[in-house]
């Protein structure tokens, strides 16, 4: 058993030989972060009375969710065999939205801990996750979680490990993150099994950006893992994809809380801060090197993020529209995959599209808006971007249904994902049908072990950005995992199908579909729409349309009564208060035409069916 | 009344009124509400303050009842008088419940002669009493009238056998022949109450009870859509699926039906669910609710209005009497109300009524509300343009839905 470190390596003056970079990858609530918790206290990198459940989560609502949204990099000292050594960990975000930030944070590493729940076994985007490992040619430390729960099965799953990755199922780690067993060892192994960074001292300086996070207080801070060369304090310092420049105006690590120091040499990982305001002036994957001796070629891998997913976001008391834009305005400057422009809606008034990395993305954003703001929003159906190509060859980018053209198409494109779902055996018909629904090609299929098998589709990102995921979880009683990747795009048979309340077309409502699923669309949509929105004074007749076409009607039949039977000496106080009541409650309808429409019937109308909750993964 | 107090301000043990209460009051009318809060059985529909006989004792029971009503009326004269108002003659008096004729007639004509003792009654003052068609005979109706009393409605609802038991009503319905040529023998005003729209009521049930209510040749009807109020046997039933939800749409159809025949019976609307023979027949006491004049209520669960302040009674007959044996105002809690509020109880009361309320006592908004009103056919176009807001048949059955649209922003 190895001892706490006596003296901790010293920053800027670490023999690239004693250090271990790593990161762990684990699905969402497999425990990783209660492992790092874990691994802080046995280094004493924190001390006991300081440490708060999951440490490394900043965010509440990482903490609430117990989710890893943002990366970021620990430097814990380990002693063995009396060598003290300086382990970097490197949290990566698990979800698949993320898959960018996931990316660059391995490439910050040479080894990696695959960590999995010994009671449920890998999980897809683990495996996505892995396979983006192994590909960086991480070396893998598989580890089994939570083996203190009476449900787990170590033998099972140690031998899933063991076959996936290569290897025998007795080198597979047992420890429990909660209660503390085998997380010195999995250290020790750190230590002994995972190469140490290797890179030229002196050539010019290139670091990696990993992460990049805005703080109030101190502007963008910027982590990075230097290749060659080292970055000083006060040095000016070059970012290769903008060839822009900043003064390095602190220099430091996290151990866990961010520690100025005398600079970075090779293998090193740690932050720098420039003053800069805004994260799009140091991004993700970009190569930092100095401006007196400026490296000639970047370290490779950057791309832009591209947003995938589009929503609507309007407030829904419309004088909280410049709440909204300052809001976004800040989020951006944390979120370099954050894009938005103004959108105005007939029926919602006014709000921004918004674009998001995935689904999950979108909601927490959409939480924080609501939480740190105090904003009430109303969101738009997820839309993915099609390339509509017309008859006179010119393409629009459509992100927002309004903006389907109405003339003539020559052909419409959609973004493919390719999708892997893991399984239990027994649930391959249900998913297989799921994924058929859902326009879904099958890749092929894989025994993960004798009663799980990991399932190939290549899917329309459409067809999965809605409710996808939790009919999924629903058919496979939970078990099911998704993990997607964008792949390429098709032409598909789509339309826009419009909703139309007493002939007036409500944007909010309208969508883009493929063409045998626009009348099963029209049908739920006036259905719902039936139900939601009260009867008026008038017959309201409720259509779905393609172009002038009706595919699907309904119709709110008109009130014929309003009027209390009764209004005698002692209803009156009762029924005034009623009658104000409902006087606030018709402030607060959306006018469609001469239609009221309650803000509920939107909000209804606009959620997927199950509850909001669910699709949270 | 229905059974749940609204939520105001605590009243004072004193019962003693704010100042404002008696601006004006010299010229605005006085009535006594009186409530008996007894009925020989529950019906499944109803949620008023009402009580059968086992239920209560001490000074609630229903022998004590007259003698702790009377009470009250001494209270309330003291109090009106402590608070500063004028001394003025009841205009209107009206008995309600419950079943006020399940008590003797002796003991409502009691009540009756101690308010026409401390405050006096007017020559022409109209004094009613609501009645069981099988709770009165020919000498309690005649007793009544000997004691005062000019006026009686009887609770017939239906002449449908198979709805009146849906009701839980027991009286036989060739009752209601007799009992209104009893009253009429005595020279009291008849009105009989309607009740439509019951689970399993067709249309046909319906008109047959309005042609017989209309055979008996009353003053007066008044016909109400059956309201189902949570907490009621009814209400559970309707839950359980045991009895059919009622609509709203069959309670519109039936309304118009109703109106229509009583119409050509000769019976106008004055209020949206009251129908006269002629403007002396309307019910004055009820007119002066919706007139925001001043009115005593006497009983538990009672409500009073004087000058824009309202109260309510405690609701249980013993708390009630305890308060009052203790001499403590039997308040609840009260709502003093400013001009704005005041204002939209007149529109939401005046509205309801084939009166109708003048244009030019509205503010802008509301105002330019009236053409909509108009174009929505809610409201008479050509008494409109007179200046005058008068609901349609329409405009009656949406009420609700008009106001709120002339209620200010």
């Amino acid at each position: 058993m190895s001892p706490m470190a006596r003296t901790a390596p010293v920053p800027a003056a670490t023999d690239p030989a004693i250090i271990r970079n790593f990161c762990i990858i684990a699905h969402i609530d497999h425990g990783k972060s209660t492992l790092a918790d874990r691994m802080l206290q046995l280094t004493g990198a924190v001390q006991q009375r300081d440490m708060k459940a999951q440490y490394l989560d900043r965010m509440d609502i990482e903490r609430e969710r117990g989710i890893t949204i943002k990366s970021q990099a620990v430097r814990v000292p380990w002693e063995v065999d009396g060598t003290a050594y300086c382990l970097n960990m490197i949290d990566t975000p698990g979800h698949v939205d993320f898959t960018y930030e996931v990316s660059r944070s391995l490439a910050a590493c040479e080894g990696a801990i695959l960590l999995v729940d010994a009671a449920q076994g890998i999980e897809a985007q683990t495996l996505a996750n892995l396979y983006l490992a192994m590909e960086h040619n991480l070396t893998i430390i598989p580890v089994l979680n939570k083996i203190d729960l009476p449900a787990a099965q170590p033998e099972k799953y140690a031998l899933e490990l063991a076959n996936l990755i290569g290897g025998k199922a007795e080198d597979v780690l047992l420890v429990s993150g909660k209660t503390g067993i085998g997380v010195e060892a999995l250290l020790d192994k750190i230590v002994r099994d995972l190469p140490a960074p290797v890179g030229n001292p002196d050539a010019p300086a290139r670091a990696m950006i990993f992460d990049s996070v805005y703080d109030t207080y101190r502007g963008v801070v910027t982590y990075v893992r230097v290749v060659d060369g080292n970055l000083k304090p006060r040095e000016r310092i070059q970012m290769m994809s903008t060839r822009a420049t900043h003064e390095l105006l602190e220099i430091g690590v996290s151990s866990p809380e961010p520690t100025p120091c005398k600079g970075l040499g090779v293998g090193e990982v740690g932050y720098l801060i420039t003053g800069v305001k805004d994260v799009r002036q140091s991004k993700v994957g970009d190569t930092v090197t100095t401006l007196n001796k400026p490296a000639t070629e970047s370290l490779g891998g950057y791309e832009d993020p591209k947003p995938m997913v589009f929503s609507g976001l309007y407030p829904l008391d419309g004088a909280d529209y410049p709440v909204l834009r300052d809001a976004l305005d800040k989020f951006t400057l944390n979120d370099a995959a954050l894009v938005y422009e103004p959108e105005t809606s007939a029926a919602l008034g006014f709000g921004f599209r918004v674009g998001f990395l995935g689904l999950l993305h979108l909601e927490i954003t959409r939480e924080r808006l609501e939480r740190e703001y105090k904003l009430d929003l109303i969101s738009t159906a997820p839309n993915v971007e099609y390339e509509v190509t017309l008859e006179d060859r010119k393409v629009i980018e459509v992100t927002n249904p309004s903006e389907y053209p109405s003339g003539k198409i020559a052909e419409v494109r959609e973004p493919m994902v390719a999708a892997t779902i893991l399984a239990p055996n027994e649930f391959v018909g249900a998913i297989m049908e799921l994924c058929q629904q859902r326009r879904g090609v099958m890749g092929g299929m894989d025994y993960l072990s004798e009663d799980r098998v990991e399932i190939r589709y290549r899917l329309p990102l459409a067809e999965i950005v809605f409710d996808f995921f939790d009919l999924l979880k629903s058919k496979t009683r939970g078990y099911g995992s998704l993990d997607w990747k964008a792949d390429g795009d098709q032409v598909a048979d789509l339309v826009k199908v419009d909703i139309l309340l007493q002939g007036e077309q409500v944007d909010a409502f309208s969508a883009i579909t493929h063409r045998d699923k626009a009348y099963a669309y029209g049908v739920m949509m006036t259905g719902k729409l039936r139900e939601l929105i009260p009867r008026q004074q008038f017959e309201v007749p409720i259509q779905a349309a393609i172009g002038a076409r009706i595919i699907a009607r309904e119709s709110i039949r008109a009130i014929r009564k309003d009027v209390l039977a009764k209004c005698y000496g002692g209803d009156i106080t009762r029924k005034r208060k009623l009658l104000e009541k409902q006087k606030e409650g018709k402030k607060r309808m959306k006018m469609v035409g001469r239609v009221e429409v309650p803000q509920e019937a939107f909000i209804a109308a606009l959620s997927s069916d199950d509850s909001k909750d669910k699709s949270k993964k | 009344m229905p059974s749940v107090l609204p939520l105001g301000d605590p009243a004072p043990a004193d019962g003693v009124l704010p100042k404002q209460a008696r601006h004006g009051a010299a010229g605005r009318g006085f009535g006594l509400y009186v409530h008996i809060p007894f009925c020989a059985v529950r019906c499944g529909y109803c949620d008023f303050n009402t009580y059968t006989a086992t239920e209560l004792g001490g000074g609630a029971s229903q022998d004590a009842y007259a003698a702790t009503a009377t009470t009250e009326v001494n209270f309330a004269a003291r109090v009106l008088e402590q608070s500063g108002l004028p001394a003025r003659e009841l205009d209107t008096v009206f008995f309600g419940g419950g079943t006020p004729t399940l008590l003797p007639a002796s003991d409502l004509v009691t009540v009756l002669q101690s308010a026409a003792g401390v405050w006096g009654l007017k020559n022409d003052a109209e004094v009613t009493t609501e009645a069981n068609p099988d709770s009165v005979s020919r000498s309690s109706l005649r007793e009544l009238a000997d004691g005062g009393f000019t006026r009686v409605s009887f609770g017939m609802q239906s002449a449908v056998p198979h709805v009146l038991k849906v009701l839980d009503r027991t009286h036989e319905p060739s009752r209601v022949p007799q009992a209104i040529e009893w009253a009429r023998e005595a020279g009291l005003k008849v009105s009989v109450d309607l009740i439509y729209g019951t689970p399993g009521e067709s249309e046909a049930d319906w008109e047959l009870s309005v042609r017989t209510a209309l055979g008996y040749e009353p003053d007066h009807i008044s016909a109400y859509a059956l309201i189902v109020e949570e907490g009621t046997k009814l209400a559970a039933q309707i839950r359980r699926g045991q009895v059919p939800p009622i609509d709203d749409d069959d309670h519109a159809s039936k309304y118009a039906l109703a109106d229509g025949l009583f119409a050509a019976a000769g019976l106008s609307w004055y209020e949206v669910s009251n129908w006269a023979r002629s403007p002396e027949d309307a019910c004055r006491h009820n007119l002066a609710y919706w007139r925001g004049s001043d009115w005593w209520g006497v009983g538990p669960g009672a409500h009073s209005h004087v000058g824009g302040v309202r109260w309510w009674n405690v609701k249980h007959p013993t708390a009630y009497a305890n308060r009052l044996s203790q001499g403590q105002s039997p308040a609840a809690g009260r709502e003093t109300l400013d001009e704005a509020t005041r204002d939209v109880e007149r529109i939401m009361l005046a509205a309801r009524l084939s009166d109708g309320l003048a244009l030019d006592t509205l503010g802008p908004a509301p105002r330019r509300a009236v053409a909509q009103l108009i174009a929505g056919e809610l409201i008479e176009p050509a008494q409109a343009f007179a200046g005058r807001l008068i609901l349609t048949l329409r405009g009656r059955l949406l009420a609700d839905t008009v106001v709120r649209d002339l209620l200010p922003d």
